[in-house]
Formats: C-alpha cells, structure tokens, sequence
C-alpha cells in the first residue's frame, strides 16, 4: 500500500489521517478473526482468556472462525507432532491474507519436553511465526500481553518474530514464593 | 488369589508354561509363544479362569539380549471381573518371529496390538489388519525400538530455515534436551551446562553426551543436530 497523504479536515466531530497504511493497521489490529488450532492442554488457558474473567473481545480478537477461510490469526495452541505438522501447514495456506501466527506456550513454540520422534520442536519449523508466548502453560494475562505485542506488531506492519519477554513485575503469588525462599 | 489361576496353567499346558511368578500379588506367567493363543483361549473360557476383561497388550524391547535369547518381551494383562483377579501372561518373540494375534479372543486387542507392531515391530500373525496406528505411514522404523536413534525425527513437512530468527529462551538446541546433557559430567561437578548450545551461548566447552560422530568432527559447535545425519548405526534402514 502506498501512502495516501489526503489529510481529511475534521471539526470536532471529526479526524484526519495522512497515512493509509496506519489506518489500515489500526483497523486489523482491532478485528482480528481467530482460528484455534487447539491440541493440548494449553487450551485451558486459551478457554480462560475467552472467558469473562480476562475478556479477549475487549481487544476485538474475540470471535472464533472455525474455517482458516475466514480469519487472519491463527493460534496454535499445545504441541504438533510429526503426523500433524502437513494439517497445520495446510491450514495455514488456507487462511486469508494478511494472515498472522500466535505460537501459544511452549510446546507450540519449540516443542517444551517433549524432545522425541514424535514431536516437531516448534512450530516455526512449518508456518511462519509472529509472537512466541512461553509459559507450560502461559497465563491468561501472559496471554493477553502477547495478543497486545501482536498487535502493535499489526500496527506498525513489523513481520519479525517477536517473544512474549518474562513480566517486569511478578504476579503476587510468586511474589510471595519468592520471599518465603529467600 | 490368582496363584489358582497359575497352578490351573500350569496342570493344564505343562511345560508350555516356561516359568511363574508372583511378588506382592502380581501374578505372572511366562508361556511359550506356540502356546500363545490356546493360553489365552483357555483363560477366557475356563470357568474357574473366566478372564473377560483385557485390559492392555504392549512390549517391551531388550536388544542385549540377543541372540541368546529373543529380544521382545510381549505382555498381555487380563482380569476377570466376575472372579475379581488379575493375571499377566509373557512370551518373548525374536524380531520378524510371528507371534499369533488375540484378536480373536478378545477384540480388544486389535489396536493394542496394532500399537505393539508400530512402536516395537512386533508382527502378529492372523491379525485382521496389522498396520501402523500412532506414527504415520511414512515413517521408517519402529521408534520404541532401543535401536532406534534417540534423536532421529522424520519430518513430513520440509523445514523451514529458523536459524537466527530463534530468539532467547527458544534457542537453536530446542526443547528440552535431556538425551543430549552429559550426566555424569554434571554429577561430578565438571560441567553444570543444561544443553550444549546454551554452553556456546554462555562460552563454555560443551559437553556432548552424544557421540562425536553424530555431528561430524568438523561441525560447528552449537549447530543444532541434525537427526537425520548419518553417523548413529541404523538397521532399520533409511529413505535417503
């Protein structure tokens, strides 16, 4: 896309925008359709973040499309093995362009314990991916900063693998743990 | 309790049963393979038996055994819920040794035993349709065989080149590597390193527990390994 320098004047009521693309960004970055490639037990977490307690139509990525025809994320959620790793890449071709790949724990991103025959060690060995987010499995709120990552990336057109860095400030209870240690 | 049920084998089929054995109320018999399937048609029959529960068919493999001895052990585990006892039969099979299928004793072990043939290479003979049931069809080999290299994956899917686009904590040596840490090295306090990549990463010598050979002496250090190089011994033959 090229940029489009119309400034469109606004009263009040009103804005302006001098470039397409930002605008364009701004607009995926709110509505992105999902399609759960949901294998293991990280699904829990992914049905928690769906839930009403975190809230992932808050950011607009809360519809699930269960056709890769129809959406633009795609999360891999729990761990690919070999036999499944041609369906996961044939869903990927599927999906619509611009399309963007959340690898969700760590099974999905680089196939945690399981260092076997069976397992592909991560999923970017087939499809392309956006965000890795750690975690065995992540936590809802782990969830969410790295559906946010995802989206600034979304927001400034950046396709570079990014991952999910560890929180600045620890939950509470590990808080706690870590005191009772010390 | 099922020790009835070993003394009534071993009046019936004799020297078929190679041995018996009961600790802490695991019974166990030890059954010739020519008697495999009469065996196991005579527990469910009998009423004194009356085994009408198969719970699990699997094997176990041990390669040093050979060639003295066959190298699988095939177990089979029963219990008769109307008589509320347990008992484990074994048989060991040479590798290609047709071993008679239970199928059709008891269905159950149609799957179980098609799970034995992909994982062990264990064959069954009269089995209604022996073919792989966990791994694809693709693949070569039998992966629970102790001879089958630790680290040999077979893609489907060509891989994509990661290589520099990995980024910390994900790392070139992914996963968790426990085949590839030298343990005894780590024992005796020579070498704390988790991976050998994560030891290039922080600039020590990496202890490789796995055979030189494996990555070539030439090989840069902290490549990931490539399972699908030749250097490991591999009988079970390769498509490359």
């Amino acid at each position: 896309m090229g940029e489009v320098t119309t400034a469109v004047l606004g009263n009040e009521h009103g804005f302006a925008t001098t470039r397409f693309d930002a605008l364009l960004g701004w607009a995926r970055k709110y509505s992105l359709f999902q399609y759960p490639f949901v294998t293991a037990c990280c699904a829990m977490e992914h049905m928690a973040t769906a839930g009403a307690r975190y809230d992932i139509e808050r950011f607009g990525a809360g519809a699930p499309r269960f056709s890769p025809r129809q959406s633009d994320l795609l999360w891999v959620v729990g761990t690919i093995v070999q036999k499944q790793a041609p369906v996961l890449r044939r869903i990927y071709e599927q999906m619509t362009e611009p399309k963007y790949v959340i690898a969700f724990g760590t099974c999905a991103s680089c196939g945690g314990f399981y260092d076997n025959y069976a397992t592909l060690p991560g999923i970017d060995k087939v499809v392309p991916v956006d965000v890795f987010i750690p975690g065995c499995p992540p936590r809802p709120e782990a969830v969410l900063d790295g559906l946010m990552l995802l989206m600034e990336k979304v927001q400034n057109g950046n396709r570079e693998p990014a991952v999910l860095p560890p929180p600045q400030q620890l939950p509470p209870l590990v808080q706690l743990r870590d005191k009772r240690t010390a | 309790m099922s020790k009835q049920v070993l003394s009534l084998l071993q009046e019936r089929f004799g020297a078929k049963i190679l041995a018996v054995d009961s600790f802490r109320g695991d019974d166990e018999a030890h059954v010739a393979p020519e008697a495999w399937h009469e065996v196991a048609l005579f527990l469910r029959d009998d009423p004194a038996c009356a085994m009408d529960h198969f719970i699990d068919l699997t094997a176990v493999d041990y390669p040093e055994r050979e060639p003295e001895q066959p190298r699988f052990d095939v177990l089979v585990f029963l219990r008769s819920l109307r008589k509320k006892h347990r008992i484990r039969l074994k048989t060991r099979v040479r590798d290609g040794q047709q071993l008679d299928s239970l199928t059709s004793v008891w269905a159950g072990a149609n799957w179980t035993e098609r799970e034995a043939f992909d994982l062990f290479g264990v064959r069954f003979k009269s089995h209604p349709d022996l073919r792989r049931i966990l791994m694809y069809d693709e693949f070569v080999g039998h992966p629970l065989r102790k001879d089958y290299p630790i680290q040999k994956t077979q893609p489907l899917v060509a891989y994509r080149e990661v290589g520099a686009t990995k980024l910390p904590p994900f790392g070139a040596d992914e996963g968790t590597p426990f085949a590839r840490i030298d343990w005894l090295a780590r024992m005796q306090g020579r070498n704390q390193q988790v991976s050998p990549a994560i030891a290039v990463q922080q600039g020590q010598q990496p202890a490789l527990s796995i055979r030189r050979e494996d990555t070539g002496p030439d090989a840069p250090l902290g490549q990931p390994v490539r399972p699908d190089q030749p250097g490991q011994p591999d009988q079970l033959g390769s498509k490359a």
